[in-house]
């Protein structure tokens, strides 16, 4: 057993745990994490199939921004987690059934046909000096595909523009505070010393 | 990265489109340079891209674009169109809630997708240019806040439209697995088997694709059994945002339909012939049965919409060069006819009102008689009666239909289209003979009181003379 395929066997068993934990993990938070903990070995196994860019990606999109948001939504909301794990022996035969129609699929994709694991062949093993996929990608994205991604980011701006013409509303009534006006504020404009003659006590 | 200066049309109108966004945040909520300066920068690209035609056809951007005679073309009706769009819609944008700026760089944007989607020869620039035009027109659509139909339609049309996409989506992945490339020439090169000995499984998987493909573009023009959101969409949105989705888009989705199926995969013809042909019958039978029962103007014009465009497929459905040039003329020739429609009935809404029932046009004809007779050339066109346009569209689009053996085809589109013929002719019916429910002055802008009389005589003019569009329709396609 080399180096490289005892990390391999390491990390998978690393995920499968982690992703057998997001679904029997009591706490949803501690489920969460768990998910975290799964996306974090499966780039390391795409880091080790030299696919670095999927492995970067993986951890900035899902880990850093998916989850995070998934985390503060389970924390806002508090969630009841329990009526959702009502049933479960219930349905259990048909997530069972569901999941070995699955897992025949996925078998029979690799070991038939079109998909089978002897139509791709181990690919050469990119030389140390040899241009990296980020940076490939980079090159294709910024050449090749320049007008693709021109229009890509005019998609965005039509997003942001949407989305502020649909839901901003000017209010001239709101009742807001101005925080600058707050701190400048001096005694003299609210505070007014009145001069009164003492009122005698009435006995 | 090569050819850049092709593309110039473009990239003004999307660097115009950035700085009227830009202005638009400065300006009165009241006043009109934002419409103005839309426009300015619609005639300037229509120049531009009006010089383009017949130049030689050069690709650029790594084979991502094109411009030929059909592209260039296709793009100069498309800004004229816009420039229409424009016209009828200020004042009825301008008054009601309506965010105004907003409005119409939302149309210009929309106008660049399309002008995109009409010169892409690469999937994934097909895709992006309609995704460009299909979230401006979403926006659009919900753009009238405050109007509860509106947004149930936006909702609708957008849920639609993303499961629409993803079936494009879907049907692009597995033309790319089948094939090895996005761009639509290497695609129809290697079908054509003329790069290497094609295996069965290949063209199994392009088929499979295929069928993806047509379910997305028939969504997108809104043919049955995709043209659900057709009817709701159309009635629910401002009525100028109808105008603008039932116009300009139909020759978007129509070019799209040229270079996915005629110039990426012309190959596979005898496959799509059969599902076109399908589609083209219950598309006309559906339309124009069901027209017959609304009572509603906009729903009756979204039926008719779903007719037409079975029309419109018959041209394609002979995958003959002529048969191609019918459907071109058909889609330009609808989309003005159209145009003229949505004119009349936002010329005649005002502050308050909306015309969309029919009864909203009962004595049209003693009320404004020059809107009345604009309406009623549609009318003629939209039935196919000479001298209108839509006459010689209908005339030509059933003769490729017959040359290419469809004769069961284009006999059911003369059943369909007498029985289409009567909510069109109720309408002057209603126009001309009922007397007004309502006295209210109809007094447009003059200056859309002359785009639509201008309108009007180019749908007349355009049946006498359709050789002016028909000769370009041809070159386009030779």
């Amino acid at each position: 057993m080399t180096f490289e395929l005892f990390i391999f066997y390491l990390f998978a068993a690393v995920m499968v745990f982690a992703a057998a934990r997001v679904i029997t993990a009591r706490n949803p938070v501690h489920a969460a994490m768990f998910l975290v903990l799964t996306f974090f070995t499966c780039s390391a196994i795409w880091l080790l199939l030299e696919a670095e860019f999927l492995a970067i990606t993986l951890v900035l999109v899902y880990v850093g921004a998916v989850m995070v948001l998934f985390l503060f939504v389970v924390m806002m909301l508090d969630v009841n987690v329990e009526p959702l794990r009502e049933g479960f022996v219930q349905y259990l035969p048909v997530g069972i059934l569901v999941g070995v129609i699955m897992l025949v699929e996925m078998v029979f994709l690799i070991t038939q046909k079109y998909f089978k694991s002897a139509q791709f062949p181990v690919p050469e093993r990119a030389s140390a000096d040899a241009l990296s996929n980020t940076e490939t990608l980079g090159q294709l994205l910024y050449s090749e595909y320049l007008f693709q991604f021109e229009i890509a980011a005019i998609i965005l701006l039509v997003a942001i523009v949407a989305a502020i013409a649909l839901t901003m509303r000017r209010r001239p009534n709101t009742k807001y505070q101005s925080p600058s006006r707050q701190v400048e504020v001096r005694k003299q404009d609210r505070l007014r010393v009145v001069q009164m003659p003492a009122e005698k006590r009435s006995s | 990265m090569d050819n850049l200066q092709i593309a110039t049309p473009e990239i003004f109108l999307l660097a115009a489109t950035c700085a009227v966004l830009v202005v638009g945040l400065f300006t009165q909520a009241k006043s009109n340079t934002v419409y103005w300066l839309s426009q300015l920068s619609l005639v300037i690209t229509l120049i531009m891209s009006l010089t383009q035609i017949g130049d030689e056809a050069v690709t650029g951007f790594s084979g991502a674009y094109t411009l030929d005679t059909l592209s260039a073309s296709l793009k100069s009706w498309v800004l004229v169109l816009a420039i229409g769009i424009f016209l009828y819609s200020r004042d009825y944008v301008g008054n009601r809630k309506i965010a105004r700026s907003e409005y119409f760089v939302l149309g210009l944007f929309a106008v660049s997708g399309m002008m995109i989607m009409v010169s892409a020869t690469h999937m994934l620039t097909v895709y992006l240019g309609l995704e460009l035009l299909a979230l401006s027109q979403y926006a659009m659509v919900a753009l009238h806040r405050d109007n509860g139909r509106a947004a149930e339609a936006a909702m609708k049309y957008f849920v639609l439209g993303a499961l629409a996409s993803g079936m494009l989506l879907y049907g692009m992945s597995m033309v790319y697995g089948a094939t090895g490339s996005l761009n639509l020439t290497v695609v129809a090169d290697i079908l054509a088997g003329n790069s290497e000995v094609l295996s069965a499984e290949r063209t199994i998987g392009a088929r499979f694709g295929l069928t993806f493909l047509i379910v997305g573009i028939a969504f997108k023009l809104g043919a049955v059994p995709f043209h659900m959101w057709v009817p709701d969409v159309y009635e629910g949105a401002p009525t100028s945002v109808t105008m603008f989705i039932s116009t300009a888009p139909k020759i978007a989705a129509f070019a799209m339909l040229i270079r996915l199926l005629v110039e990426g995969l012309e190959t596979l013809s005898a496959d799509w012939q059969q599902m076109l042909a399908i589609m083209s019958a219950l598309s006309m039978i559906v339309g124009n049965l069901i027209a017959i029962a609304q009572t509603n103007i906009k729903r009756m014009l979204a039926y008719s919409t779903i007719s037409h465009v079975g029309f419109l497929l018959m041209g394609i459905v002979g995958a003959t060069s002529a048969g191609y040039s019918a459907s071109m003329f058909y889609a330009i020739t609808y989309a003005f006819t159209t145009l003229a429609t949505f004119g009349v009935l936002l010329a005649v809404s005002r502050e308050g009102f909306e015309a969309d029932q029919l009864s909203d046009l009962a004595g049209l004809g003693k009320r404004n008689a020059l809107l009345a007779v604009v309406m009623l050339l549609a009318m003629f066109s939209l039935a196919g009666v000479p001298p209108a346009v839509g006459f010689y569209a209908k005339l030509t689009v059933l003769e490729s239909a017959v040359n290419a053996g469809f004769t069961w085809l284009a006999i059911l589109g003369v059943i369909m289209s007498v029985i289409g013929a009567f909510y069109y002719l109720r309408i002057i019916k209603i126009m001309f003979f009922d007397d007004p429910v309502d006295d209210t002055q109809v007094s447009p802008a003059s200056d859309v009181t002359a785009g639509l009389a201008v309108n009007g005589l180019a749908v007349l003019a355009l049946g006498l003379a359709p050789g002016l569009i028909m000769s370009a329709c041809i070159a386009a396609f030779s």
